[in-house]
């Protein structure tokens, strides 16, 4: 089975119609499914608190955004998302890699890695962990829960998802 | 020409444009010159407003949007230059009303009041459209002859702030009453 396909299947479904994206190993393939099928639009950003200002611009025009981006951009994020998206009650959806856990090869990954959880729970974003591709069928319930409560939510990606890759 | 006089003359020419407005005093004084639903107040998130325009001249192609920014916010979010330029969405205007100092904190000096140029950032960010204007007189017209395109538009004036209050508005209700204007259209 094909991760990266059943991942964008999943997003796309759920009515997502924006990307904001930074690059990231992990999330590689996905990308470049979203680069050649062209079905949504994309908006490559400089920086991940930028991208969450973008996705609320385009949250109030009428537009379902999501973000793609590692888990080291949710640090410099923060803010925004503590005194734009959760003080306006803005549902946008953070789909994150988990970088820094296990199999982890770069070691600057790891510190961020080790407190992203903690991080997600302290700001209360409410976190979908998608470890295995059974799991990829709880977007649909990130994505509804998001827009039914207004609330922003957070999909961590795990390696294992992607097995002995 | 200070801020106050700037926003006073922007505000002459808004007719069904859509306003991202800079947190602090530039909101407050925009409130009151003249508060209305197509106005998109920010309370937080300093530097985030020309990226919530994009993002709103994206979502909203039929719609004017103007970002009403500041010398310290957009220095605080210099790429979004770089991706606003990349886009280049024709109906977006980035107005950076550069008073040289962080107006809401104290009037500290940025560094555009020694050898930062923000016009040429935005050229080497990619605007095709830039125009600086130091003249209360030239705003207005400026403006109003923009055509369609992706707008740099950097107003320089001096420090200082006008004496208003804070905005009497919740978040939500500038997010809701934002939004419920854009479900009526214009």
């Amino acid at each position: 089975m094909n991760i990266d396909l059943k991942l964008y299947e999943s997003i796309r479904d759920s009515g997502i119609n924006l990307f904001l994206t930074l690059p990231d190993n992990m999330i590689q393939g996905l990308l470049k499914i979203i680069d050649e099928k062209k079905e949504i639009n994309q908006i490559s950003i400089t920086r991940e608190e930028e991208g969450i200002g973008i996705a609320v611009g385009a949250y109030l025009g009428g537009l379902n955004p999501a973000l793609l981006i590692q888990n080291s951009g949710l640090g410099n994020s923060i803010n925004a998302i503590k005194s734009l998206v959760q003080l306006y009650k803005i549902p946008i959806l953070l789909i994150m890699s988990h970088r820094g856990m296990e199999k982890e090869k770069i070691a600057a990954q790891v510190p961020m890695g080790q407190v992203t959880l903690k991080l997600l729970d302290c700001i209360n974003l409410k976190t979908f962990i998608i470890s295995t591709a059974e799991m990829i069928e709880n977007i649909k319930k990130a994505v509804e829960y998001s827009q039914d409560s207004n609330d922003s939510v957070a999909i961590l990606l795990e390696c294992s998802l992607w097995g002995e890759n | 020409m200070k801020r106050y006089d700037a926003l006073k003359e922007i505000v002459k020419i808004l007719k069904n444009e859509l306003v991202i407005s800079n947190l602090g005093f530039p909101s407050r004084e925009l409130y009151q010159l003249k508060d209305r639903d197509e106005n998109f107040y920010m309370l937080g998130s300093m530097g985030l407003a020309s990226s919530i325009a994009l993002g709103l001249a994206v979502s909203q192609p039929n719609r004017k949007v103007f970002s009403i920014d500041g010398d310290g916010s957009i220095l605080m979010n210099l790429g979004t230059l770089s991706t606003i330029a990349h886009i280049n969405p024709e109906n977006l205007t980035i107005i950076v009303i550069d008073n040289e100092s962080y107006g809401s904190t104290g009037n500290q000096k940025t560094h555009t009041s020694s050898r930062t140029d923000l016009a040429l950032i935005a050229k080497g960010a990619g605007f095709e459209s830039i125009v600086v204007i130091s003249n209360q007189d030239a705003i207005k017209k400026k403006l109003k002859n923009q055509g369609t395109g992706c707008h740099f538009v950097l107003i320089k004036t001096n420090p200082g702030n006008a004496n208003v209050g804070i905005i009497p508005l919740e978040a939500e209700k500038i997010k809701e009453r934002f939004m419920l204007s854009l479900e009526r259209g214009s």
